[in-house]
């Protein structure tokens, strides 16, 4: 078959359709979002298969579980964060089983470039006692993907591919295999495995613990989990996982010999092969990126008598942040490579920052002159590009912690007294995890003022479509009970900014529920549109 | 062979279109190649770079270590020395000329150069210029491509080749000015 140039996460989104999906759901979310991109855009309007963003994580994942019940093959995306949206049904789907493949991905971003924490999703997957596939390349990121259905179908269990942000965004050549045709004579589920009444979920959960042993049967004799012993470069051993795998090739061929080692791409991990590695050693070093996952094991509580364990738990490596090449060549003893310098020259930080011309930024000016005579105000902010004005020249927000938390947070936050308590929250996120928290603030009548920047589109990770914007949002703010006496419109432009500070001036004096929509479509959206 | 890049730029400039072109043509002549991304948050007017990796065997690391790039890449002067130490002692600086400032403590720009010349190979392009030469002072990244066109092992005609299939859908006209950018960043590194 033809070889063809695919980012990491396109290399799992083309396996997919060739091993015959019948449905995909996700959220948006860096690194994970251009899985969902190319499946849409490859799937000739939805004939040739579904393919959908969803409201949120959770959605997408309970819609996959639909799928997987109906016998048919389903992925589902996200990043690391959103599997803590989706952890309900997630958990619950290892107990159920999977009926047609099911297929989880998640892409962790070690180093936060977008995100909020660098979870690290084998945790996730370990805590499920599922298994889990970490691809090193392009090419088993698309290998693994295809074997990920077979074998979802083979233990009747969801499988978890996880990803990183150096695989999902990095752009490589892929060798594909002939395609599959979608699943056509699976029956249904039965509702005496489905039904998790508490007599069904304890035999389910019989089912899921005898499984592990078939797990870690599979996991002791893939091929992709290679133990590659070379005696003759001493007692010195190396164990790697997913990516970690490529900075150890790249920088081991400096070394006289190369060590043994053991490539761990599947877990449960191959307990037996790490064993024969150990033997052969006496000092292991634990390359992986993220946490600790195999470290931790491998040290217990006692360590392993005799063996130097190294790693991030003893500082040969970094506890946080993304590995590079430099730093596992430095854990190997490798001398430090040096580069051209720029002296003492200093270099200007260039963080990101709102678009000329975005319509939050006219928000959070109308915004900051409104709360300049409050003496304590504060502002809940959330999840999106509007994030950015917590930084200067703005510094108009105090808080961003997970999708939806502005508004439930600045209930919190006003019911301990804080006033003016504002939540800043955009459409979609509103959309993802706001309506449920402002339904609470709706029935208790709380003291806060939340605004809702209606851009239209999910701006940050590429214009997806959002689910709460324009008219339909304003009927579903009446739909869930806001008074519409404190229901306003704003439209954040320059030539408005007098009349936006006093209706927000209004509304953070009523001592009661408002909710402010400040409505502009993003200004990328309408760069876009005017090129094409 | 191998041939390391480091591409840079700010968010918007077009440097994943500087990548889209290199990647095909180096697949298109046999090589492999790995090419690293930033998306996401980054890409709104933040510096962003990519990590382009070729070689006629298998890649590992889709990151460049230190020290080992043999070219930096960069639509920005000041970019071009966020990345300084990834450039081997003897690698290639091609540069834009043209500041992007959109922070407020850019340094003086004649600092910035005086500092890219330090660099043993290094070629300054007033982009910008050459851009709105060619028709469009958004193809400044063609004309930096053009102009890196000299130092790397990839055929100028398999380069142009992908600059007329990553503009071909936004037709013929910006296809001929993208061309046409390319050629003047080309004959401008020259000199």
């Amino acid at each position: 078959m033809e070889k063809i140039v695919l980012l990491g996460d396109e290399a799992v989104a083309l396996a997919a359709v060739q091993a015959g999906l019948t449905a995909a759901y996700s959220y948006p979310g860096t690194p994970a979002s251009e899985i969902m991109e190319y499946l849409i855009r490859n799937s000739d309007g939805g004939r040739k298969y579904t393919a959908k963003w969803c409201v949120n994580e959770k959605v997408a994942c309970e819609e996959a579980l639909g799928v997987s019940f109906a016998g048919k093959r389903a992925l589902v995306s996200f990043k690391h964060v959103g599997l803590n949206v989706a952890a309900d049904p997630f958990i619950n789907s290892a107990i159920t089983g999977a009926n047609g493949g099911l297929v989880v991905v998640v892409a962790d971003d070690p180093g936060m470039h977008s995100s909020q924490d660098e979870q690290d999703s084998r945790y996730h997957a370990d805590f499920a006692r599922i298994l889990c596939l970490e691809p090193a390349s392009h090419q088993e990121a698309y290998d693994m993907t295809r074997e990920a259905f077979d074998l979802s179908e083979k233990f009747r269990l969801p499988v978890m591919i996880r990803l990183v942000t150096r695989l999902a965004h990095s752009r490589s050549s892929v060798q594909t295999s002939a395609a599959r045709e979608q699943n056509k004579d699976l029956p249904y589920g039965t509702w005496q495995d489905w039904t998790l009444l508490p007599g069904n979920a304890r035999r389910r959960f019989r089912i899921l613990l005898d499984r592990q042993n078939d797990l870690q049967e599979y996991s002791e004799n893939t091929g992709y989990n290679q133990l590659v012993l070379n005696p003759a470069a001493g007692r010195r051993g190396v164990v790697v996982s997913g990516i970690a795998y490529n900075y150890f090739k790249e920088v081991a061929a400096s070394l006289p010999a190369e060590p043994s080692y053991l490539k761990i791409s599947t877990y449960p991990f191959p307990g037996a092969k790490l064993r024969r590695l150990v033997e052969q050693v006496d000092e292991l070093l634990v390359i992986e990126e993220g946490y600790p996952f195999i470290e931790r094991f491998l040290r217990g509580v006692t360590g392993i008598p005799g063996k130097l364990i190294r790693g991030k738990m003893d500082g040969s490596l970094p506890a946080s942040g993304e590995l590079t090449p430099d730093l596992v060549a430095r854990a190997l003893g490798l001398p430090e490579r040096i580069g051209l310098k720029t002296g003492d020259f200093r270099l200007a930080n260039r963080p990101p920052q709102l678009c000329v011309g975005c319509p939050h930024a006219d928000t959070y000016k109308a915004l900051n002159e409104a709360l300049r005579d409050f003496p304590r105000p504060v502002v809940f902010s959330d999840i999106g590009c509007y994030t950015l004005g917590a930084l200067p020249p703005y510094n108009a927000i105090q808080t961003c912690v997970c999708m939806g938390a502005s508004v439930s947070m600045a209930k919190g936050g006003a019911e301990a007294g804080i006033h003016p308590s504002v939540a800043v929250i955009g459409d979609s996120t509103f959309a993802h995890s706001g309506l449920t928290p402002l339904l609470d603030a709706v029935f208790s009548n709380s003291d806060l003022t939340v605004i809702i920047l209606d851009n239209g589109t999910v701006a940050m990770t590429g214009a997806q479509p959002s689910f709460g914007t324009g008219e339909p949002l304003d009927r579903l703010l009446a739909g869930l009970g806001v008074d519409p006496n404190h229901l306003r419109v704003i439209v954040p432009l320059p030539r408005n900014h007098q009349e936006n500070v006093k209706v927000i001036k209004e509304e953070l004096s009523h001592h009661g529920l408002s909710v402010i929509i400040a409505r502009r479509e993003c200004i990328q959206i309408v760069g876009e549109k005017k090129r094409s | 062979m191998k041939y390391d890049i480091i591409l840079a730029g700010v968010g918007g400039q077009g440097i994943l279109s500087i990548a889209f072109v290199i990647d095909n043509a180096a697949l298109a002549e046999g090589l492999f190649f790995k090419q690293a991304e930033v998306h996401g948050m980054s890409q709104r007017g933040g510096a962003v770079q990519s990590h382009l990796r070729l070689a006629d065997g298998h890649i590992y690391s889709d990151l460049i270590p230190i020290g080992q790039a043999d070219m930096i890449l960069s639509v920005e002067p000041l970019e071009t020395l966020r990345y300084f130490e990834f450039l081997k002692p003897d690698g290639a600086v091609v540069s834009s000329s043209t500041p992007y400032t959109n922070i407020s403590d850019y340094p003086v720009l004649e600092e910035v150069f005086r500092e890219i010349k330090k660099a043993p190979v290094h070629v300054l392009i007033d982009s910008e210029k050459l851009a709105r030469e060619a028709g469009s002072i958004r193809a400044q990244n063609m004309v930096m491509l053009g102009a890196a066109s000299i130092f790397l092992p990839l055929k100028e005609d398999s380069l142009k080749k992908y600059i007329e299939v990553l503009f071909e859908k936004r037709g013929t006209q910006i296809v001929q000015t993208n061309l046409r950018a390319f050629d003047l960043g080309r004959q401008a590194a020259r000199g």
